[in-house]
């Protein structure tokens, strides 16, 4: 393995800015990477190898000429997951209904890591349109955990997270709706963070549940993803949701926080995010952790938000409503996959079949659910009582950012799963984004970093840190003090080809 | 359906009450479509006014067009409505080819404005205050074309075509509440309050209200109740109703379906019908497998509005003089009789005479034009006096022209009929088809001479002093400059020539 | 609260356009209940004093200055079409009316 992959995004920029390394060159290195691991990991569903050395050599082209760097991330390679438009370069977003299609147009989000010099590598795997905890649901098969190939690499974005994990990318993006973004990260030893809804635009990001749905930058570091957070977020007046406010200044809270001094910051921790249903070794995880903080001059109380407990019920009953309207237009009449288009059946019966077809059982079960939830006579019942709870959450979290700066749980209640274990029950995997939803009803930004492996079967946990809307410097600053002084976790993980 | 199957229509009125419902969409005259930057303009090549947000692809949001949310204030400040403080879109989730993301963005509990009223006037000059239920916002849906089968109609066709041109237009859906008490009148009140409308927002130029080309079309709800019988029956929504003239014709036919339906014993089915131009009559639709569940809910994507006082009062201040305002007003401007007002609504000239009159025109003569010359030419081409190609401004010059003795009368009709066939505007017309008076005295002198010279015994009675033959001579100059020449100024000249 | 069944199932994948099958009705219906009655514990914080929450974020009056942006070719609008014919997509013919 070249020792380029090993680097993180912040030393490669600074080699390739200096000109001691090319883009060129820190591209196909990790070229060199996907095509020696990724048969065994699959992170990637399209790897765009031209397109990414293209980018890389203007990169490389600016330098020569003694052009300011695009960005400070110009010409670091970064995995983009497969639910962001890329125009001419296939966007599937996991599922069978889309195979093929090339989008005409770039995601907000695509367009700025192209105008910052960021060479796209690849799409990487993905829970089809997002539903799910394991990246099992990809009509594309699943991606594996580096940490153990048998294992699920988090979910919906695996793809993301494993590619940063393999060391195939030092940088991703990811959407986070319930945690598609933090539970990957825990369960993969790497940094995840779901931004402060409508931080980051919305516009190409191929919409699973919209009032959730958020893109975030991934990174083995707490300064990589600050880096990256600071490239992608900004106000879009294509994304009517997107927030018309200055940045939070994420790399300096990060940079601010590698020093190691958290006096004067108050955390909370969430009761109710722990106990029954939490791994021993993700609580013993967690308890060190908070003794961690501590350490750094942190005041640490404990907290409660009584509703978080119906956090998942309303979630399981917001997204699948939004998803089933959202999906609806995968209808096989403008775009992609079109079955049983012999003439003899019928528009309606055309949209029927292809959407039997193209629509695993996850996303199945979510229109259905979802269509149920919106019907009339259940509306009150199911959606209307679920953005009810969505209100209570919202005040829990007022509540608690009252009495301090942040908020800290365990992401995840359990370690990496095997794959397979829970894709045949529903709700067990439903519980996996027991600790990471409440951060999405209410709008609020949340980090997961790592915070070591569980003791009882070496595996990664992740600390999650939540902050107030619009407050994701706060998230950075406590991330990277804490990751500073619990050291890296990553590292633990051996050569992947030691592993086998 | 046989008229054998209609009741007559005096019956109609002894034994029921109607019950009106008209249900308008107007399409704004805005720039661009509802939620995205996509030109708003009638024609095109298929497929060219389209992006990735009104054809519906994955990943694409869409944003309110702000012109387009002044324009439902506006209207709804004109039909004195309450404008809510607060409101929101919805999806309207249904499947339908023409329709990109299998819902319409609209507005469904929460109405932008709501409990209004409009007093509309009959022919005999009677007034009728229809009251307003709500004006909403939405988006129209594109064309199909049905290819194959006889008809070219949806029936029998072997597949579709899809142009989305005019997928996402904004429309102003505005619902009367019930109508009640018209009886025999039902039909011309449907009528009037179109026409009502029709006016109102033309004045305000908002729409370019053409029923011809469905920029403002009318749903007609009826139902009738047995005299007496305090509860309104079963009713039916007629659409495809294209015309002022068929809007009266399609209720006045509803009631006479659903009277002999009901005087049989039979009940009224709830369905929605469709007018037939070429009878008179309404046939039935498709009817549903099962009841349609819309499943509205919020639009995720879009955030609330909250309209200012001020921002409405603003607007308040920009709504022009409302039509009936402004006939009280022109009434006594002009100093015109009732009957003579009522003459030019009756032709729905009114707006248009006052446009010419602004275009420099004197009152009588625009009048003139407008409810007769004009007023018959729209009669025998099947259309209506608003849907005449030659404009006000138009009209006014060649009454102009006419003033200044550079048309005859007989010429200026001929310059309109040429206006009228699309030969271009008056001046376009006069030089293309050579209508110009001819008032060179050379030219009419030498028609004179060879009249004179043909008939010398009318030459010598004039010259005798009998200065009314020289009629026949005019006569014959006329025919020979085929009436291009004034036949004063001829006249003048036979007497200077024959020295009388 | 809930007990879905069978033919509820059928009716749900009915209004969302999936044609479900035989297998699918028993597996989903059984998943469906399950489900719902997890998720039904909403209903017990959902006082009438609550008001819903539609919005992450309180932003309000949002709009966009109605001027034209470029859009796509016709050929960009159709190149993903399962089928084209004459600049339109070709779609099976429709059974339904227009709504
Ligand atoms: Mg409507
Ligand atoms: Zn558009």
């Amino acid at each position: 393995m070249s020792d380029l992959t090993r680097l993180t995004a912040a030393e490669l920029a600074d080699k390739i800015h200096a000109g001691e390394v090319s883009a060129a060159e820190t591209t196909q290195a990790h070229l060199d990477r996907i095509a020696a691991v990724d048969g065994d990991v699959h992170a990637f569903l399209h790897v765009d190898a031209e397109g990414a050395l293209e980018a890389a050599r203007a990169v490389d082209a600016d330098i020569a000429a003694g052009t300011a760097p695009a960005s400070p991330l110009a010409g670091v390679p970064l995995a983009l997951k497969d639910v962001l438009t890329t125009r001419g370069v296939p966007t599937t977003c996991g599922s069978r209904t889309l195979e093929g299609w090339l989008p005409p147009y770039d995601a907000t989000v695509t367009r700025r890591l192209r105008e910052a010099g960021v060479p796209i590598l690849g799409k990487t795997n993905m829970d089809e349109f997002a539903m799910g905890s394991s990246t099992e649901n990809s009509a594309y098969g699943p991606t594996r955990n580096p940490w153990d190939l048998d294992r699920i690499p988090g979910g919906s974005g695996g793809g993301s997270s494993a590619s940063l994990a393999a060391y195939e990318a030092p940088l991703a993006i990811g959407t986070d709706t319930g945690g598609s973004i933090r539970q990957p990260a825990a369960v993969t030893a790497t940094v995840g963070v779901k931004p402060t809804y409508g931080g980051v635009s919305r516009y190409g990001l191929v919409a699973f549940s919209s009032s959730l749905d958020q893109a975030g930058p991934c990174g083995r570091t707490v300064l990589d993803a600050a880096l990256l957070h600071e490239v992608i977020a900004g106000h879009d007046p294509m994304d009517a949701t997107s927030i018309d406010a200055p940045v939070p200044a994420v790399v300096d809270a990060a940079r601010e926080g590698a020093r190691g001094d958290l006096s004067g910051v108050k955390i909370g921790v969430v009761r109710e995010l722990s106990g029954e249903g939490y791994q021993g070794g993700v609580l013993r995880s967690f308890e060190a952790a908070v003794a961690q903080l501590k350490e750094l001059g942190a005041e640490v109380v404990e907290v409660s938000c009584p509703n978080f407990t119906y956090a998942l019920p309303a979630y399981y009953l917001i997204a699948p409503s939004e998803c089933s309207s959202n999906l609806a237009r995968f209808d096989a009449m403008r775009y992609g996959l079109r079955v049983a288009d012999d003439g003899n059946h019928s528009a309606e019966e055309v949209m029927s079949l292809t959407r039997e077809e193209g629509f695993g059982a996850e996303v199945k079960r979510r229109v259905m659910l979802g269509t149920y939830a919106l019907s009339s006579g259940y509306y009150d019942a199911y959606y209307g009582s679920a953005q009810k709870v969505r209100t209570l959450i919202t005040r829990d979290f007022a509540a608690a950012f009252e009495q301090v700066d942040v908020l800290v749980s365990p992401t995840t209640p359990v370690t990496p799963f095997k794959l397979g274990e829970k894709v045949d029950d529903p709700l067990a995997m439903y519980l996996n984004d027991i600790c990471s939803i409440p951060a999405n009803l209410a709008g609020n930004a949340a980090m997961s970093v790592p915070s070591g492996l569980s003791d009882e079967d070496g595996l990664p946990v992740g600390l999650q840190i939540m902050a107030p809307a619009l407050a994701d410097d706060r998230l950075y600053r406590v991330g990277a003090a804490y990751e500073t002084a619990r050291g890296p976790v990553l590292d633990k993980l051996g050569e992947l080809e030691a592993a086998k | 359906m046989t008229t054998a199957e209609l009741m007559d229509y005096a019956e109609v009125i002894e034994r029921y009450d109607p019950v009106l419902g008209l249900e308008v969409h107007v399409e704004l005259s805005t720039n661009t479509k509802m939620f995205c930057g996509c030109p708003n303009s009638f024609g095109g090549d298929p497929n060219t006014h389209v992006c990735p947000v009104c054809l519906g692809m994955p990943g694409a949001l869409p944003v309110v067009n702000g012109t387009a949310v002044e324009s439902a204030i506006r209207i709804g400040l004109a039909l004195n409505c309450d404008i809510a403080e607060w409101c929101r879109f919805a999806r309207k989730n249904y499947f339908y080819p023409d329709m990109p993301k299998n819902f319409q963005t609209s507005q469904y509990d929460e109405p932008i404005a709501f409990d209004g009223h409009l007093d509309v006037v009959l022919d005999d000059g009677e007034v009728v205050r229809v009251d307003i239920e709500r004006a909403h916002m939405e988006e129209d849906t594109g064309k199909s074309l049905h290819v194959g089968g006889a008809t070219g109609r949806i029936h029998g066709a072997e597949h579709s075509l899809l142009d989305y041109n005019r997928a996402g237009v904004p429309l102003i859906e505005i619902v009367t509440k019930p109508i009640t008490g018209m009886g025999e009148r039902a039909p011309e009140v449907a009528r009037a309050y179109v026409t009502a409308l029709r006016d109102l927002l033309r004045a305000m130029d908002v729409s370019d209200v053409r029923m011809d080309q469905g920029s403002l079309r009318c749903d007609a709800n009826v139902s009738l109740m047995a005299k007496g019988a305090g509860e309104f029956g079963t009713r039916t929504e007629t659409k495809n109703v294209n015309s002022l003239r068929s809007v009266e014709r399609a209720v006045r036919y509803e009631m006479t379906r659903h009277a002999a339906i009901l005087a049989d014993g039979g009940s009224i089915k709830q369905e929605t019908r469709h007018f037939q131009e070429a009878d008179g009559t309404t046939a039935a639709g498709r009817t549903k497998e099962t009841a349609e569940d819309y499943r509205y809910f919020p639009e995720p994507d879009l955030v609330p509005i909250a309209p200012t006082r001020e921002w409405v009062e603003q607007l308040r201040a920009t709504i022009p003089e409302l039509p009936w305002q402004r006939r009280k007003r022109i009434q006594e401007d002009w100093n015109l009789t009732d009957e003579e007002l009522r003459d030019l609504v009756n032709t729905g000239a009114i707006e248009l005479v006052a446009a010419t009159v602004d275009a420099g025109a004197d009152q009588a003569d625009a009048r003139s034009w407008w409810v007769q010359y004009l007023n018959q030419q729209a009669t025998s081409r099947e259309t209506e006096l608003a849907d005449l190609v030659i404009t006000p401004a138009q009209v006014a010059r060649v009454i102009e022209l006419v003033g200044s003795g550079e048309l005859t009368n007989k010429l200026a009709r001929q310059v309109v009929d040429g206006v009228l066939d699309g030969d271009g505007d008056p001046d376009q017309v006069i030089e293309k088809r050579g209508l110009k008076v001819v008032s060179d005295d050379s030219a009419l002198l030498a028609a004179v001479d060879e009249a004179l010279a043909a008939q010398p015994d009318v030459a010598d009675k004039i010259r005798g002093g009998k200065v009314q033959a020289a009629g026949a001579i005019v006569g014959a100059v006329m025919k020979a400059t085929k009436g291009q020449a004034d036949a004063a100024r001829v006249r003048e000249l036979i007497l200077e020539r024959v020295g009388a | 609260m809930s007990n879905i069944s069978r033919d509820e199932v059928a009716h749900l994948a009915k209004l969302a356009r999936m044609a479900v099958t035989e297998e699918e009705l028993d597996t989903f219906a059984g998943q469906l209940d399950q489900i719902l009655d997890a998720v039904a514990k909403v209903g017990e914080v959902a006082g009438d004093d609550i008001p819903p929450t539609s919005h992450a974020v309180p932003l309000t009056n949002v709009f966009r200055t109605d001027e034209v942006r470029p859009g796509l070719s016709q050929d960009e609008a159709l190149a993903g079409a399962p089928a084209a014919e004459e600049g339109r997509f070709r779609v099976p013919r429709i059974l339904g009316e227009e709504q």
